[in-house]
């Protein structure tokens, strides 16, 4: 009787232990953890992984793990292949609007030297902008055509701005507004999200794979891989921004990719850039 | 086994030989539509999911184009395989909603 009483006990304890832990699931360390912690964690992956690498140079993607490719881009870049884009975007810029308004009139500092704070996330609309889209909305708000996400002119235009921001670190910012965390924790699922008939995630090549091939590509470290964006591609012979590059990668992996700057591209393209805070700015870029 | 039960297996292993050597019965256009609306249906969830192929989508363009020149068969054949296709982009969107964490850096 006295033995039926204590197993009696045992599996009451086991049944009450059982109903907690389907009650409370565990908690992941990293939900704790934030983004602050996210990109500690982050940055130390790639530092440990590629120790030769010094963590400015991960802005140079291929270049910083392949010294035949690095020679080589150094070469080029005598003549850089996107120096008509900037040249263009340049000229673009200080060319006033029909209504004689500029691009300077619709960003700080006259929209010189800030590309390093975009995206940012704007707490009116509750969601992130990036400087693709503030570039569209400012043409939009002064009576002008929206242009392409994708190249031509957008990517002058980036280009000219990057290249005013070029050794100034990414500084975003992650107000303390759930939806701005909302929009980096979307931002940071679609990264490690699998997709594409290929089942490939951001991450499978960019944080799995950085420096190995894939045919001929050398891939790119996701750490500062949006620093140098634009950037002029020789597999696109020519310019493209990063809605580009986000649509080209979902492409090659079978995935049908979501419109320029939706929601989930540019919570992506905050995240990623988060990632990087800190290091600096070297768009326009050339990647092979 | 007696004779007549015997005689059964016989004509039944006959009668499945027959129709295992027989062409197969050509699609029709009914068969056509009810296979491709399926499909639509499938790629259509993927959609709502954000995650739909691109092979996806090729295939379903050449069911339509198949159907056009009236090739029921193969037009049939490619709606199958779209909708085969959204399925398994449904089945990855779902399962990716809790699995993309094991990729993340920690």
């Amino acid at each position: 009787m006295r033995a039926r009483g204590v197993i009696q006990l045992a599996l009451l304890a086991f049944l009450a232990l059982a109903a907690l832990m389907v009650a409370v699931p565990p908690v992941r360390a990293v939900d704790a953890q934030g983004p602050a912690a996210d990109a500690k964690a982050f940055r130390d992956y790639f530092v440990s992984k590629f120790p030769k690498v010094k963590l400015e140079d991960f802005v140079n993607g291929p270049y910083s793990m392949n010294e035949d490719m690095r020679r080589q881009w150094e070469e080029k870049e005598q003549f850089p292949p996107y120096e008509f884009a900037l040249e263009t975007g340049r000229e673009m810029f200080s060319k006033p609007f029909g209504n004689g308004k500029t691009y300077a009139d619709c960003f700080p500092n006259g929209g010189i030297g800030i590309r390093q704070n975009y995206p940012y996330f704007d707490a009116k609309e509750g969601k992130v902008v990036t400087l693709e889209l503030a570039l569209n909305r400012c043409r939009e708000v002064n009576g002008e055509a929206p242009y392409s996400y994708l190249k031509d002119e957008m990517a002058s235009l980036t280009a000219y701005m990057a290249f005013t921001s070029r050794g100034k670190p990414f500084d975003i910012k992650i107000p303390d507004d759930p939806r701005a965390l909302a929009a980096y924790e979307n931002g940071k699922r679609y990264f490690y999200t699998r997709r594409g008939q290929l089942n490939f995630s951001c991450a499978g090549c960019h944080v799995q794979a950085p420096g190995e091939r894939l045919r001929a590509e050398i891939l790119a470290p996701a750490l500062g891989i949006l620093n140098a964006l634009p950037i002029y591609r020789s597999e696109w012979s020519g310019m493209g921004t990063t809605s580009r590059r986000f649509i080209t990668c979902n492409s090659q992996t079978r995935a049908v990719p979501l419109e320029p700057q939706s929601d989930e591209y540019r919570n992506l393209e905050y995240y990623l850039s988060y990632m990087s805070n800190g290091l600096p700015i070297s768009g326009p870029g050339a990647r092979p | 086994m007696n004779g007549t039960t015997g005689m059964i297996s016989m004509a039944l292993l006959a009668a499945g030989l027959l129709t295992s050597s027989m062409p197969a019965v050509a699609a029709s256009e009914a068969d056509f539509k009810a296979a491709f609306a399926a499909a639509e249906a499938a790629e259509k969830e993927a959609g709502g999911l954000r995650n739909q192929w691109t092979t996806t989508e090729s295939a379903l363009a050449a069911a339509k184009k198949a159907a056009a020149v009236g090739d029921f068969d193969s037009a049939t054949a490619s709606a199958k395989e779209a909708e085969a296709l959204a399925r398994a982009s449904v089945f990855q969107a779902t399962s990716e909603k809790e699995r993309w964490r094991d990729l993340e850096i920690h």
